[in-house]
């Protein structure tokens, strides 16, 4: 290793493990252009490209701090519905579903327990996708929002394995099984918090959104592999067991609850996630959106 | 040839691969006929936790003394210097465990046979783990909790490595044939090869930026 010794790499030397004060200066100024850049587009969104097929006042919306008050406008559209949906969705799957002959009342827990378990592995390629956008085309607000959603979709499967353990109980008389689909799901969740735990403890937004968006991918890549070695796993060493759900012809009303349902877990996912970016935009940008609130 | 200066490290490793497998039986209890039912599951979860260990290493030195962005500079493509380190890391960190892991097996009762097996399957599996490995290592560096970290990116996608290592070595326990065990941890293999030194380079700039 013939460098050392020269006096640029004896004073990398030096700043490496504790003292992050002039390496991150050296980082500035390297971006310092791209800095600029950024920044000023805060001060004129609308000069941005212009393509053929998207209008352009779409485009002004990818800046987060043109977003943030459409963001906000946009909320009470998906929230309130999702309230409404929510109560309907209740009703009809605890009053007018009539009760399963085999399962009796417990099984009304899947009218959470689906559309949890739905929007858990859903939100995930949503969320590498977001993260895929931000990282190849470095459009903030998408990883941002893929950070947003990752929140959501932990929570999403943590309540889809909540409300199994839940339905385990009184239907199979056990709290767990090692099942396929349950220990995949349980996989799922230990992707999600490995990308929380990974953006979490990087201090630099930027490098958290790449870095969460190189793991992101990898785990979707990864996702099918484990879900079908995780079957195979599962068919070896068990036999048959218990199987999930077997689906007996679903009634009518137990449907609609369940469309109905998922309908709201989505519109609450919307909402939520719009809500928790606006947080995210507000942390990151705050000198930007205060120059806007002041212009507008 | 860097990495055999610090010997410590390569044989801390080992010693760490022997504990954990040891420790199974003096928490389970001494009966042959458990202790080799479990034995397949046991080698190759103490395997994953010991290749977890070196993987820090991977790229932290580099890093420090600032090798690192030297080898970021380098006319040949980053990807093929990415494989070259996580070589290295597999024949110091990996291999002595690969040699080690028949005599645990003994320990556990294994048939001659499947001690055969088991050295396949890691001989096939532990690259898996390096590479796989190295995307973790080469996200996490110069984190403060970049150990832990690792831990929790890294061992979820371990996981179908560890079902078909273990599994070929259970199926040989039983009398079963392995072979399509090993011939599925083999396409994990070359998919790994192709995808992670690939996703490696691409995080390793990320993190140095």
């Amino acid at each position: 290793m013939g460098h050392r010794g020269s006096a640029q790499d004896i004073g990398r030397i030096n700043w490496q493990p504790f003292d992050f004060g002039p390496r991150e200066a050296t980082k500035t100024r390297r971006r310092s252009t791209k800095n600029k850049e950024q920044s000023t587009t805060f001060l004129r969104p609308k000069t941005k490209v212009q393509s053929p097929f998207i209008p352009m006042n779409l485009y002004k919306y990818s800046s987060p701090v043109n977003f943030y008050p459409l963001a906000g406008r946009l909320i009470p559209w998906f929230a309130i519905p999702a309230a409404i949906l929510f109560t309907v969705g209740m009703f009809v799957g605890f009053f007018i579903a009539p009760a399963d002959f085999q399962q009796g009342e417990a099984y009304r827990i899947i009218f959470i327990h689906v559309p949890a378990a739905w929007l858990g592995m859903f939100l995930y390629v949503l969320m590498a996708i977001y993260a895929g956008i931000g990282w190849a085309f470095n459009a903030r607000l998408s990883s941002m929002m893929a950070s947003s959603i990752s929140i959501t979709g932990a929570m999403f499967t943590f309540l889809s394995l909540v409300t199994g353990a839940f339905w385990g109980k009184p239907t199979w008389g056990t709290w767990w099984v090692w099942d396929a689909r349950m220990t995949s799901t349980l996989i799922l969740m230990f992707l999600y918090i490995g990308f929380i735990s990974l953006q979490s403890s990087i201090e630099d937004p930027r490098r958290a959104d790449r870095a969460g968006a190189v793991l992101a991918i990898v785990g979707v890549i990864n996702i099918p592999i484990i879900y079908f070695s995780v079957q195979w796993w599962n068919t070896l060493h068990q036999g048959a067991t218990i199987r999930l759900l077997q689906k007996p012809t679903i009634h009518g009303s137990m449907l609609y609850a369940l469309l109905i349902m998922l309908a709201a877990c989505w519109l609450y996912s919307v909402a939520v996630v719009l809500i928790r970016v606006r947080c995210i935009i507000l942390e990151r940008e705050q000198n930007a959106a205060r120059f806007a609130e002041a212009t507008i | 040839m860097l990495a055999w200066r610090r010997r410590a490290d390569v044989l801390s490793t080992l010693f760490f691969f022997v504990i954990v497998a040891s420790l199974f039986p003096l928490g389970i209890g001494p009966e042959t006929e458990l202790l080799r039912s479990i034995a397949p599951g046991v080698v190759w979860v103490a395997a994953l936790l010991a290749s977890m260990l070196s993987l820090g290493r991977v790229f932290a030195n580099d890093f420090q003394d600032g090798t690192l962005e030297q080898l970021l500079l380098t006319p040949q493509p980053l990807f093929l210097v990415v494989a070259g380190k996580v070589f290295a890391q597999w024949l110091t960190a990996e291999v002595p465990l690969v040699f080690i892991a028949p005599l645990l097996g003994l320990q556990f009762g294994l048939s001659k046979q499947t001690l055969v097996v088991l050295v396949i399957s890691l001989l096939l599996g532990t690259p898996v783990l390096s590479l796989i490995g190295s995307i973790g290592a080469a996200l996490t560096l110069g984190l403060r909790s970049s150990n832990v970290l690792i831990a929790i990116l890294v061992l979820p996608l371990y996981i179908p490595v560890l079902i078909f290592g273990a599994g070929a070595v259970q199926a040989s326990v039983l009398g079963f044939d392995p072979q399509p065990h090993l011939y599925l941890l083999g396409a994990l293999l070359v998919l790994s090869l192709i995808f992670s030194p690939w996703a490696t380079a691409a995080a390793l700039r990320i993190s140095v930026e």
